[in-house]
């Protein structure tokens, strides 16, 4: 038999390979941090997977919630565990390997050497991987993981015990009456939310940009302040001020601009409507400057000979405008503003600091105004219907991820065309 | 043809007169109501006729439920460490992406794209649930670490973008003269990556200030309030009832910021882009 495959069989207990490969050191660093890895770990990998595959068996010893966090960091533990096992066994059978070709194998005071030079950006980004890990992946995998579990008021510790419930809360959104209602309401009014208001603010920012940056436009200067400030400004603070000046009965929107002009006082934030038309104007207020400002930025670098030349050849301003100009802005601008959508979709403070997601709606737990985010924060925070926002949260990731790599896609295609 | 031109200004003038009107009115009627006295939304006017700085004192006068101070320090708190541990973060591990071919590379610049596209609050439920059992509720440094996590994937993305557009021959001669990688990259691949640093060290210093939803999940006694909660809290505990002391609050933390932000406006533009291109 090959060195190599009898390395690699015997690897199988780590550490072995590496006896067989007579290179003793290595070979019980190798064992030593397996038995570690089992001695520190067991517990917690052999009450991981117990706890995930039941999410406990009695009331009150066992906690459904405790369990499924324990599981999901146990199989975390063990990708790691895989990985070592798997250097491990590569280590085996490239020296076994090494033997069979009569090579010398590779000293102990080597791969040190080796692991510092190769290790080096494993270091440095080290503590960031810790950090996604801790903070992003795993609460990600839990929550996705109670949307399979039926984890809810009813079914919450220490009373209950919550169970794994396979599709179920899935098939529920879209058989359940009232749920499948309220989705489809609350899904198209984020589809439209996010386009409507994207569009405008973008629309807004190119047009203004355009319009400030006339060659023989005076005060530049000063308009350009003026239209950066609802971006200077924070926007939590911005959107509750609006709040408060579209409030229904005190607001100065109502009672001094509305009234001056002689138009009844217009239900703001009672009306389902009225609610969505302000918050689409504010949300031209808020965003165009930001597009305004990378507009600005893109038409100062396009050169004056385009202009010039198209000039001599007899193009009108609006050919030029649209020949130039706009190609221009399109492209340079283009990942910028498909953020601008992907933003909207998820625009969680401009929705719920406005007006809480409201005017309600009776029997449903969204309000009128509440795009997807938010109807899961609500579910959450004050009805803790967990899996039900876990399965919202599921469906919504997997909308935005397509969306996303579907305009990836497409913006490439639009550079190389350019 | 000089008619035309003369019309032309003149329409533009208007629009752009008329967008700053809608733009100045409400930022200036929120300093006028925090001169108002009295509490209520229906008799602030934009001009008082008694204008008081009594909201402002009140703001300083640390009633239980009005921590204004306290949440002033605590945004301060949670916004620089952020950003601090954003760029130490998020500098170090792009330098590992843009310079070292390492195996396993590829799969985490997949990773990070795809961490990117899902947004953070899908770990909402996860962080309510666990910060409640965990007994983490109030705790800033929890917030700090999850803000920092969140930051991480979109921006390495932008600073590998702008990092890759740095010669490598400079590396490359430093190398022969015998500097380590991480002198390298304190003192030639830093130094040179400013214009992207500073948009993420801004994006970590404003994107808290921003936030409502982690904060509010995590954050429940008001000596713990971020200012985006407490001043929400202050506007909606009784509706309209302190709108007035809210704008005073409202102005003292928006002056700050919107000096900084017109101020490094070039550098933020200019470095997003460049490292959007050519991410």
């Amino acid at each position: 038999m090959q060195a190599r495959k009898t390395a690699l069989l015997l690897s199988i207990v780590p550490g072995f390979g590496q006896f067989y490969n007579k290179q003793w050191i290595k070979g019980f660093l190798f064992l030593g941090i397996a038995i570690s890895f089992f001695l520190v770990f067991g517990d917690l990998l052999n009450m991981g997977f117990w706890g995930l595959a039941t999410l406990g068996t009695e009331v009150p010893r066992d906690n459904s919630i405790f369990l499924l966090a324990e599981g999901l960091i146990a199989v975390i533990v063990t990708v790691f565990g895989l990985a070592f096992y798997y250097v491990n066994l590569r280590d085996a059978y490239k020296n076994g390997k090494r033997r069979d070709e009569n090579q010398p194998l590779s000293s102990l005071k080597n791969d040190y050497q080796n692991l510092i030079a190769q290790g080096y950006p494993y270091l440095i980004s080290g503590p960031s991987l810790f950090i996604l890990i801790f903070a992003v992946i795993f609460p990600i995998l839990f929550s996705f993981a109670l949307a399979f579990t039926n984890y809810d008021l009813y079914h919450s510790p220490p009373a209950n015990l919550a169970d794994w419930v396979g599709f179920d809360t899935f098939a529920k959104i879209f058989t359940v009456d009232i749920w499948r209602s309220t989705f489809f309401s609350v899904l198209g009014w984020t589809v439209i939310w996010t386009l409507i208001a994207s569009t405008l603010q973008v629309a807004l920012g190119i047009f203004m940009a355009v319009l400030v940056n006339q060659k023989d436009l005076r005060f530049k200067k000063f308009y350009r302040t003026v239209l950066v400030l609802p971006w200077a400004v924070p926007g939590f603070v911005t959107i509750l001020i609006f709040a408060g000046l579209f409030n229904d009965s005190f607001g100065a929107i109502n009672n001094d601009i509305l009234a001056m002009v002689g138009i009844d006082a217009i239900p703001w934030l009672t009306d389902e409507n009225w609610t969505k038309v302000a918050l689409i104007l504010m949300q031209g207020w808020l965003g165009f400057p930001f597009i305004f400002l990378v507009t600005t930025g893109v038409l100062q670098s396009i050169p004056d000979d385009l202009y010039e030349a198209a000039r001599i050849d007899g193009a009108s301003i609006f050919a030029q405008f649209r020949n130039i100009t706009m190609p221009m802005i399109l492209i340079a601008t283009a990942p910028v503003i498909i953020t601008q959508y992907t933003f909207n979709f998820n625009n969680f403070n401009i929705i719920y600091l406005f007006n809480g997601g409201g005017p309600s709606v009776p029997e449903s737990t969204a309000g009128g105004t509440d795009i997807l985010v938010s109807w899961i924060y609500k579910l959450t925070l004050q009805s803790s219907q967990y899996s039900l926002a876990a399965a919202l949260t599921i469906l919504l990731s997997v909308f935005v991820i397509a969306i996303a790599l579907w305009q990836f896609r497409r913006t490439d295609a639009f550079k190389e065309g350019a | 043809m000089n008619k035309a031109k003369f019309f032309r200004l003149l329409i533009s003038h208007s629009i752009l007169i008329f967008m700053a009107i809608i733009i100045i009115y409400p930022l200036l009627w929120t300093v006028g109501a925090s001169f108002n006295p009295g509490n209520s939304l229906i008799s602030t006017t934009m001009i008082p006729q008694n204008p008081t700085l009594d909201h402002y004192r009140e703001l300083f006068a640390g009633s239980e439920s009005l921590q204004y101070v306290q949440w002033y320090l605590n945004s301060l708190k949670i916004s620089i460490f952020t950003m601090i541990g954003a760029v130490i973060c998020v500098s170090f591990t792009a330098y590992a992406f843009s310079r070292f071919r390492f195996k396993g590379r590829q799969n985490a610049l997949t990773l990070f794209l795809l961490l990117q596209m899902i947004p953070q609050f899908s770990a909402l439920i996860a962080l309510f649930v666990l910060a409640q059992i965990l007994g983490m509720m109030n705790s800033h440094w929890l917030l700090i670490l999850l803000y920092i996590g969140g930051l991480i994937p979109l921006n390495t993305y932008l600073m590998k973008g702008y990092m890759d557009s740095i010669p490598m021959d400079l590396d490359e001669s430093a190398k022969i003269d015998g500097a380590s990688n991480t002198r390298i990259f304190l003192q030639i691949i830093m130094p040179l990556s400013k214009p992207m640093i500073a948009v993420v060290a801004m994006t970590g210093f404003t994107g808290p200030l921003g936030d409502f939803i982690l904060a509010s999940t995590i954050l429940r006694s008001p000596e713990y309030y971020t200012l985006p909660i407490g001043l929400y809290n202050l506007v909606n505990d009784v509706m309209g009832a302190s709108f007035t002391t809210f704008a005073a609050g409202a102005i003292l933390i928006s002056i700050p910021i919107a000096v900084i932000f017109i101020l490094l406006q070039k550098n933020f533009v200019s470095g997003l882009t460049a490292g959007g291109t050519k991410g």
